[in-house]
């Protein structure tokens, strides 16, 4: 790349300081600042939607109906499940972290297309200002995130404005994954091969090529739950022809492989944590490449065991059945691969691999229930019940949104130049670790004898489980106050920060803190590759 | 460069026979939903919408005068879509 070979004469300024005022802010194309936008209009979300949950689940301390009506229950739990689904954890990683730092990792100065990648934050902020303000507004859906036919069709909330905002907040999610896939072709330094990328690159780049091909689905499936609503063509009601079932292919097949937009930047940034806080070269780096590949190939096609309760023929039913137990070899691919790099490494307990580690225990619980889930049998007697639930917070919040804080902890001294307090930064890990399984484990327990999801109230005898949960949660949102306080507080007292403060090896750590407007002030240093540490012996 | 192209990887005239297939392609997809195909109507109107899909692709949007990664790429795509649709047929098929 000619302009990267370029030596800089002149020495940049970091690009927090290169131009002041919010309008330099609001119209950047500076990849670096569209990740400050949306890691600030994220964290608003989170936190957003975090206070919801934590509203229903203190209704569910005791069984009986406490301070909310089943209505606003409903729609509170479709609100939790809409922001933090659209607005926060698939564009979470690859949005913030992605942004930030692919352009840095394969020695380039800015994404491909600099102002579509600003555009994207438009379209969310859009999305999400439209999301929000529909639900709030009175006559807020209570479909559930899933917006199911035929209650989406026929309900008499509103129904219309989320469908937009998810539509919009695709758009979003489309041109990141375009400008990540053409950013990694074409910007990539050209001393880099295709092996030589850290893997968070290849994460990211499978990733993009799910958000490509897989979002345009739900895109089209929410406008026709549109045109059946408001014109009456009848694509999904059964009296006239049409297959409600027909939605749910259609939902998930998006909505499974969003899952794999979720989780595989999360992957990507544990291969990233591990080898250096081990300070041991990533074993397995090719296999973990092709993982990334694998996962979002097979993981593309698993969408039906959502479905295995719906009526759905049984060859369907076996054929997705043995596609979902086939995407767990890439995965588990993934975290062995993960402790053999550990194994005999210097390692190294600082927050962002305490974190990195506490997202294998959890990952892992998560996946192998996500086994159990996959099986026909149990299935029918787990679906819908607070099982699934638990599983799916285990792989999503102790799998992506873990990762998202590990990021921020590791990270965050080159995205601000500055250091964060670890004796916090630890105990707030080890506060969520206990607040987190003391708020989903109960309800694996709870789901195996039946308590279902979604519900608002509950049979006396589920009480200890929703208790247990209900109190957990107080004390997983005090780990998390605690661990973004510690952040926070950082950008005012916290010490400068090193260039490289935890000896990592990719290009991101060999560019000063905060990094120049354009990234680098010479030629990247390629003269060595991303998991080559100094102190490996096995070298 | 050809006045006639102005600009344009092919000359007026493939664009105007393109626009003129898909509009053709459109009628017959019309067409046969009025006929009774059973089973492969849903079939037959893929196949029409992925020919004309390919027309956009090759000579709208030039994918024929660029390197065959662009190719490759579209077609990953395509089967990808193949694949989506085949397996949700093997639920109707089976049901």
């Amino acid at each position: 790349m000619a302009g990267i070979s370029t030596t800089l004469s002149a020495p940049l300024p970091n690009y927090l300081e290169a131009k002041p005022g919010i309008l330099s802010w609001v119209t950047t194309t500076d990849h670096k600042r569209i990740a400050l936008l949306y890691l600030g209009g994220m964290s608003f979300f989170f936190f957003f939607a975090m206070s919801l949950a934590v509203t229903f689940r203190l209704e569910l301390l005791f069984p009986g109906m406490q301070f909310l009506s089943h209505d606003i229950y409903n729609r509170l739990l479709t609100l939790h499940g809409v922001v933090m689904i659209f607005l926060f954890i698939i564009p979470g990683i690859p949005a913030v972290f992605g942004n930030f730092f692919l352009p840095i990792l394969i020695g380039a100065h800015d994404v491909a297309f600099p102002r579509l990648n600003l555009l994207s934050w438009y379209c969310y902020m859009a999305g999400a200002a439209l999301a929000v303000v529909s639900i709030l507004s009175g006559g807020g859906p209570d479909t559930g995130w899933t917006f199911y036919v035929p209650y989406s069709v026929k309900t008499g909330q509103n129904v219309f404005w989320p469908i937009l905002a998810a539509f919009i907040l695709g758009w979003s999610s489309i041109l990141t994954g375009l400008n990540f896939v053409t950013t990694v072709h074409r910007l990539r330094d050209k001393a880099m091969g295709w092996f030589q990328m850290p893997l968070f690159v290849w994460s990211l780049y499978a990733t993009g090529w799910v958000q490509i091909i897989a979002t345009p689905v739900v895109g089209i499936t929410l406008v026709m739950v549109l045109l059946e609503r408001f014109f009456g063509i009848p694509i999904f009601d059964p009296a006239r022809g049409g297959d409600p079932l027909l939605y749910e292919h259609l939902f998930w097949i998006y909505s499974h492989p969003a899952v794999y937009i979720m989780i595989l930047p999360a992957m990507g940034v544990v291969s990233e944590i591990i080898p250096t806080f081990s300070r041991k070269h990533i074993f397995g780096y090719k296999f973990i490449a092709y993982s990334s590949v694998a996962i979002a190939a097979i993981g593309s096609l698993v969408w039906a065991h959502h479905m295995f309760t719906s009526g759905m023929s049984d060859i369907a039913r076996i054929v997705f059945s043995f596609l979902t137990f086939l995407v767990a070899v890439p995965s588990a691919v993934k975290v062995f691969n993960w402790i053999a790099t550990m194994y005999k490494g210097a390692i190294r307990l600082d927050p962002p691999m305490i974190w990195a580690l506490m997202f294998i225990v959890l990952f892992s619980i998560g996946g192998l229930t996500g086994m159990i889930v996959a099986s026909l049998s149990l299935d029918v007697h787990l679906h819908d019940t607070s099982f699934v639930v638990a599983h799916f917070h285990y792989t999503m919040f102790g799998g992506t949104a873990v990762i998202f804080i590990a990021a921020l902890h590791y990270w965050w001294p080159k995205m601000f130049g500055r250091m964060y307090r670890v004796r916090p930064a630890k105990q707030a890990v080890w506060l969520f670790f206990i607040g987190f399984n003391m708020t989903y484990m109960p309800l694996f327990i709870a789901g195996a004898f039946g308590m279902p999801r979604r519900y608002a109230d509950y049979l006396p005898e589920y009480t200890v489980f929703h208790q247990l949960s209900t109190i957990g949660s107080w004390v997983m949102v005090a780990a998390l106050l605690l661990a973004f306080y510690n952040l926070v507080h950082s950008l005012f007292r916290g010490e400068r920060a090193p260039e490289d403060p935890w000896g990592g090896a990719t290009l991101e750590w060999r560019t000063p803190t905060p990094p120049p407007v354009l990234n680098f002030t010479g030629a990247p240093d390629l003269s060595r590759g991303p998991y080559e540490y100094p102190e490996d012996v096995a070298q | 460069m050809d006045s006639n192209t102005s600009g344009h990887a092919d000359p007026y005239g493939v664009y105007v026979a393109t626009w003129g297939a898909l509009m053709a392609l459109t009628a017959l997809t019309f067409g046969i939903a009025l006929l009774d195909l059973k089973h492969v109507t849903v079939l037959a109107a893929l196949l029409i919408a992925a020919v004309k899909g390919s027309l956009v692709l090759f000579y709208f949007m030039h994918v024929r005068h660029e390197r065959p990664l662009f190719l490759y790429m579209f077609l990953a795509v395509g089967i990808t879509y193949a694949v989506f649709i085949g397996l949700t047929f093997v639920d109707y098929w089976s049901r």
